[in-house]
């Protein structure tokens, strides 16, 4: 707990944790309830203005633009959440593979990470899609694959730095295993930059889903998304550019919500920023009192 | 317990670092091993518990009480680090985890080696911290590395190296890196702790200085090779080798620098 508290401490990890979270219980809310239905047509009521009834006005065939935003949220949180699951797994699996096992394993995997680094994962999406058909899950391995092949040459690259460390050394010699190195010792000290990737994996993987649903790869026609939204309404953009600014407005703002967590989480990992850039800015909260507090007492620590 | 090193060659892509390198460490012996920087002492230390970097090819031999070191899978050497062997490393800046507290760390050992449940081993970490002279003990094993001075991280290496009570403790220039006030303190510490236990050190440094308050018997490394040994008085007293000569001359300077008397 006192983890969250650390980076909602942070106005970027607050507004990073907040929208992140109206996200996701939006996503779970409307899965049973919207306020009208997002995929019923009214012809009648095409190109209304936001209003109390329509929040966000409606599109070319009458549908409740804010309804639509609202459910997309799942499908939102689905392929970010999906995705980003995915994208760890093969990323620190191939990371720990490619620094702690025999020479031979660990040169065979660099080439395969460079190997599939070199696929875009819309291009997998589409040779995915071309044998299993477009669907969610299609979006997800794409771009899980694709960016966990990325996670892990960076974090290859950390693996190695960490475990040449002194602190790693010492550990060893201190009796842990491989195991308890990884777990213990090189794991927790790539997070940082794990996490930084992370994050923007599963914003990427947000843009991704937009983009392969307009090349007809992601949801189904029956599925609500904000990048399908966004295509559909971006035909009109010359004719009514206000209502194109919903969808774009809720990826960018969750885009950025997941790199500000991300850059949060890793400030907050780090016991030398502890209670640090939360005593900076403005004065007068009782966080910061409890954060100068805390550093006071470091200090007497400090003094043998 | 006894420490063989017999034939001991160490090669990097091709270079012989150590020459055929033997010595012997008997139990509760003080043994130093010296030469001047890249005359191969830390690698040689750090291969005696297997610890030497893949780059490197170890051979000869490194007996534990007869058990062969040299060989052993990363598995059955851990069951050996930190429990029979303990090392204490050169720069305390770097040789503990950042993001690990103090307490945890001392403990790890335990944790590792015995069967302790983790309050056990924070509280036995409390003991250590006190018994290497860390202040407030009860306080200092929450705080994280960053929040220590370069001492007090060398104390908490010391304990984490001691936790186990190994009947070998390793120790790679572990004052180097320290001002020389701070360094007379943990020599002081060394020396009090290794005799208070009765294990037996290997201790690798560059000053002859400081291996004379801790160690007995010594071995002159130079470009990987033993070029003398006996017993640090006699050494000082007459230094047969060139390179001998040039540390025990280097070694009076700064004793001469440094003592008002």
């Amino acid at each position: 707990m006192s983890f969250l508290r650390e980076i909602i401490r942070r106005p970027a990890g607050a507004f990073g944790f907040g929208w992140i979270t109206l996200v996701v219980l939006s996503a779970i809310v409307s899965s049973f309830w919207t306020p009208q239905d997002p995929f019923t047509a009214n012809p009648l009521d095409g190109w209304l203005r936001p209003s109390a009834a329509h929040l966000f006005g409606t599109d070319s065939i009458g549908r409740d633009i804010f309804s639509y935003v609202f459910a997309a949220t799942r499908t939102t949180v689905i392929v970010a959440g999906l995705s980003g699951i995915l994208a760890s797994l093969v990323g620190i699996g191939l990371a720990a593979l490619g620094s702690l096992t025999k020479r031979w394993v660990r040169e065979s995997i660099a080439v395969l990470i460079d190997i599939l680094i070199a696929f875009p994962a819309i291009l997998i999406a589409m040779l995915l899609a071309a044998v299993f058909g477009g669907s969610l899950g299609v979006v997800i391995v794409a771009v899980g694959v694709g960016y966990g092949v990325n996670i892990a040459r960076v974090s290859r690259g950390e693996i190695r730095r960490v475990r040449a460390t002194d602190y790693v050394l010492a550990a060893r010699a201190a009796g842990v295993g491989p195991g308890g190195v990884l777990l213990r010792h090189l794991l927790p000290n790539i997070a940082p930059v794990f996490v930084v990737q992370l994050s923007l994996s599963m914003a990427t993987s947000i843009l991704a889903e937009a983009g392969l649903s307009y090349l007809g790869y992601g949801a189904p026609a029956n599925t609500a998304s904000w990048g399908r939204l966004l295509n559909d309404l971006q035909l009109y953009i010359g004719v009514h550019p206000g209502s194109v600014v919903w969808p774009g407005l809720a990826i960018t703002l969750t885009v950025l919500a997941f790199n500000l967590l991300g850059d949060a989480i890793r400030e907050a990992s780090d016991p030398t920023l502890r209670g640090r850039s939360g005593s900076r800015g403005r004065s007068g909260s009782r966080r910061r009192d409890g954060a100068r507090r805390r550093s006071g007492m470091r200090d007497q620590g400090k003094t043998p | 317990m006894s420490l063989d090193v017999s034939g001991l060659t160490i090669e990097i892509d091709g270079t012989r670092v150590v020459d055929d390198l033997s010595f012997t460490v008997a139990d509760g012996q003080r043994f130093g091993l010296i030469g001047e920087s890249g005359s191969g002492k830390s690698l040689t230390i750090l291969s005696l518990i297997g610890l030497a970097p893949e780059i490197a090819t170890v051979t000869g031999s490194v007996r534990l009480d007869g058990r062969e070191i040299l060989g052993l899978s990363e598995r059955q050497l851990a069951r050996i680090r930190g429990s029979e062997i303990a090392m204490v490393f050169q720069d305390p800046l770097t040789a503990l985890n950042p993001l690990r507290t103090i307490g945890r760390q001392i403990g790890e050992p335990l944790r590792l080696h015995g069967d302790v449940s983790k309050r056990q081993a924070m509280s036995a970490a409390v003991d250590l911290a006190g018994e290497v002279g860390l202040p407030d003990p009860a306080g200092i094993v929450a705080l994280f590395p960053h929040q220590l001075s370069g001492g007090q991280r060398q104390r908490v290496g010391i304990a984490m190296a001691l936790a186990c009570r190994p009947s070998i403790l390793l120790a790679d220039e572990p004052t180097t890196a320290l001002d020389v006030t701070t360094q007379a303190q943990i020599l002081d510490l060394f020396q009090r702790l290794v005799d208070e236990r009765g294990s037996s050190l290997v201790f690798v440094t560059h000053d002859l200085a400081v291996l004379a308050r801790v160690a007995t018997d010594v071995t002159v490394l130079s470009q990987g090779r033993a070029v003398e040994r006996g017993t640090v008085s006699g050494i000082l007293r007459s230094p047969q080798h060139a390179v001998t000569r040039g540390l025990v001359d280097a070694a009076r300077a700064t004793t001469w620098t440094g003592g008002a008397e």
